[in-house]
């Protein structure tokens, strides 16, 4: 095997598998970002590849736009699921780190459970037939290795990159991301002028819905294409901890995600090159999670978490 | 009289108590939900449970593992950390012990303790990782420790796959004899009923969590860390040591929960294909108990009789075993949103006052 095609599938499947925790992080980032712990984006992320999944497989006969349908569908689980959240974070004043987990424990619960009675006690959804196929961008796509590697994806890539971009806008740069900024930070401040800060948190923990949940969606109908029990492991935290590495910024996020994907990626590889007599397997699906503690042990960086991050907001409180 | 009112009344008690109903509650709602009769499903959860000793002593085999992870993230919360990785101590304390039991041929009156000590220690380690990049690295101990419960899972298997797994096969050597727990005249008693040991050691923990935390000093500044690390520091405690330290006393429970699983229920260990889950439904009892060690107990009984339950609504109701994965989720959740569990509260507390 030569070398600059083991780079290029390498680059190519750290995009595929980076897509869902890029979704994730940026999810995590609006909810955090207005001061709430959002430790549910594992749950949120199944939700989404449980909803992407079985609503694709409903209206796959109507062909390529099905996954579009189950993908925004996903989306809209994500938000509502996410509601519960908010409530308990927001209006009731709850601990958002036992919420979350709640929230986890009840996204994997429901979702199995739905999972066997839609599909007659079988524990996974059958297999779609119709996901996402490879977009292949016109010319840039056959330059040697290089096209392989970038402009070869699922559109859900190309749909999180320009996601981080909006959000970067829609955060630093229209007055909507500066009251988000705010109530996250100073919250006290915000109140102060006028903006209504339970009803931007509320807004921010949905938005982390809908996009946690539509980087689940994108497991299911990119590379797995089913849903199972064990299709979301980890990668919600893992997405936590991007957002944490990469300093709750857009941008920074987004790289931390492309690191942490480098662990599947090799995941992936390794086992198609047939590199498991040397490497035990056992040892090449912890990677990721490896890599994650050593990354979040390497880095200190406390002071960056957004100053009113986990503290419910009281109206008229000092 | 009055008394037992006045007990029976308390938020302390009312919350979880309603915290429980209104996640029975949304478990009907999903089962009607489901087209399932709830009524039908939780009779037979019941049943299924007193239906016979065989039923009632596996579930006294289910309630023991959720005492000790129940213990374990009790003990961490009471010093202010939040230890989800009961489950990965849980598994470590399973290998140390399969280890210790396979590999050792030793008298029964050294094995067995040795192979839970083997068991507690692996856990407490394995939980002091997390500790340590809390203390020394700032690293929140929710990730870590998410983290390690994956790495534990692939280190066991690797670990089973490598020794102790004859080719071809799923699970590891049988346990020596003289490792095992199991308590024979127990378990005949009770149509052989896999009954052992560590239900008793399980109480014992308990007990030494009590003592440990509120009869030591020791326990009084872990606990002093756990409400205010900054004045905690500025008393003169050691912060980051008694970080370190939570953590290994908490992965301790949860190891011994995973070495009586093995000595006691199974005698060997399975290639694991997922997380056994005791450590998430620890979390779930260390908050309805309050994080005390009765409350503890107590908790760990209601969940073992959820989840033992669980196949008599499968069998008898149709009603797929994870219907209860969504029970004891709510019951987490109200119980961390209590402002919405008061909201019934309110009124009981009212008609108390207007009775007197």
């Amino acid at each position: 095997m030569d070398w600059a095609t083991v780079a290029s599938n390498l680059v190519h499947d750290t995009i595929v598998f980076s897509t869902a925790l890029i979704f994730a992080a940026l999810g995590g980032l609006y909810s955090e970002r207005s001061g709430v712990v959002n430790i549910a984006l594992e749950g949120m992320m199944i939700i989404g590849a449980f909803t992407g999944a079985v609503i694709t497989n409903v209206i796959q006969d109507s062909g390529s736009i099905a996954p579009w349908i189950g993908f925004i569908a996903a989306a809209v689980a994500g938000a509502i699921f996410a509601l519960p959240h908010a409530v308990a974070s927001i209006t009731f004043k709850a601990d958002q780190v036992v919420s979350g987990v709640a929230l986890n424990f009840l996204a994997a619960g429901l979702a199995v459970y739905l999972t066997k009675i839609i599909y007659n006690g079988a524990g996974q959804t059958t297999t779609l037939t119709e996901v996402f196929d490879k977009w292949e961008i016109p010319g840039l796509a056959e330059i040697p290795y290089l096209g392989h590697a970038l402009f070869e994806a699922y559109p859900t890539s190309f749909l999180a990159f320009i996601i981080v971009f909006l959000t970067w806008f829609l955060l630093f740069k229209t007055s909507f991301g500066l009251r988000l900024r705010a109530v996250g930070e100073h919250p006290r401040a915000a109140d102060t002028v006028g903006i209504n800060v339970k009803r931007m948190r509320y807004i921010a923990v949905m938005i982390s819905g809908a996009l946690a949940a539509m980087g689940g969606a994108t497991i299911t109908l990119t590379t797995t294409s089913n849903f199972s029990h064990n299709t979301i492991s980890g990668q919600g935290f893992i997405a936590l901890a991007a957002l944490i590495f990469g300093k709750w910024h857009p941008a920074g996020a987004m790289g931390a995600a492309l690191f942490f994907g480098i662990a599947q990626a090799i995941k992936a590889l390794v086992q198609v090159y047939g590199l498991t007599q040397y490497v035990p397997t056992e040892f090449i699906f912890m990677l990721p999670y490896v890599l994650t503690i050593l990354v979040m042990a390497g880095f200190v960086g406390r002071s960056s978490a957004p100053a009113a991050l986990g503290k419910p907001y009281e109206t008229g409180s000092r | 009289m009055n008394k037992a009112i006045a007990v029976f009344t308390k938020e302390s008690f009312l919350v979880p108590v309603i915290a429980i109903i209104l996640g029975l509650l949304v478990g009907a709602i999903a089962m009607l939900a489901g087209g399932f009769n709830p009524i039908l499903a939780y009779t037979a959860l019941v049943e299924k449970v007193f239906g016979s000793a065989y039923n009632f002593g596996e579930t006294i085999r289910q309630i023991t593992p959720l005492i000790f992870t129940g213990l374990a993230v009790a003990f961490a919360f009471r010093t202010g950390l939040f230890n989800i990785g009961a489950e990965g101590q849980f598994i470590v304390g399973m290998v140390a012990a399969t280890t210790v039991g396979v590999a050792f041929e030793l008298p029964a009156i050294i094995h067995a303790p040795l192979a839970i000590l083997a068991g507690a220690i692996a856990g407490g380690l394995w939980g002091s990782v997390a500790g340590y990049l809390k203390a020394k690295r700032g690293v929140n101990e929710v990730i870590t420790s998410i983290m390690m419960n994956w790495i534990a899972l692939y280190l066991a298997n690797w670990v089973m796959n490598s020794f102790f797994v004859p080719k071809g096969q799923q699970r590891s050597e049988m346990v020596h004899d003289s490792a095992i727990i199991t308590i024979t005249w127990l378990s005949q008693m009770f149509d052989n009923a896999r009954l052992h040991w560590g239900t008793l050691i399980a109480v014992l923990a308990a007990i030494f969590f009590y003592v440990i935390m509120w009869k030591t000093r020791t326990g009084y500044e872990l606990r002093a860390v756990g409400l205010n690390p900054h004045a905690s520091e500025y008393a003169g405690m050691n912060v980051n040591r008694n970080v370190i330290k939570a953590m290994f006393i908490s992965g301790l429970f949860a190891g011994i929960g995973g070495a009586a699983e093995i000595l006691g229920v199974f005698h060997y260990q399975a290639i694991l294909t997922a997380q056994p889950g005791y450590g998430f439904d620890g979390i779930a009892v260390a908050l309805i108990g309050g994080n005390t060690p009765i409350g503890v107990i107590l908790g760990a009984i209601l969940f073992g009789i959820l989840s033992f339950g669980a196949a008599g609504i499968k069998f008898t109701a149709g009603v797929p075993v994870e219907l209860i994965r969504v029970v004891i989720a709510s019951v987490i959740f109200f119980v961390a949103a209590h402002g919405i569990v008061k909201v019934f509260v309110k009124p009981i507390l009212k008609k108390k006052e207007g009775g007197n």
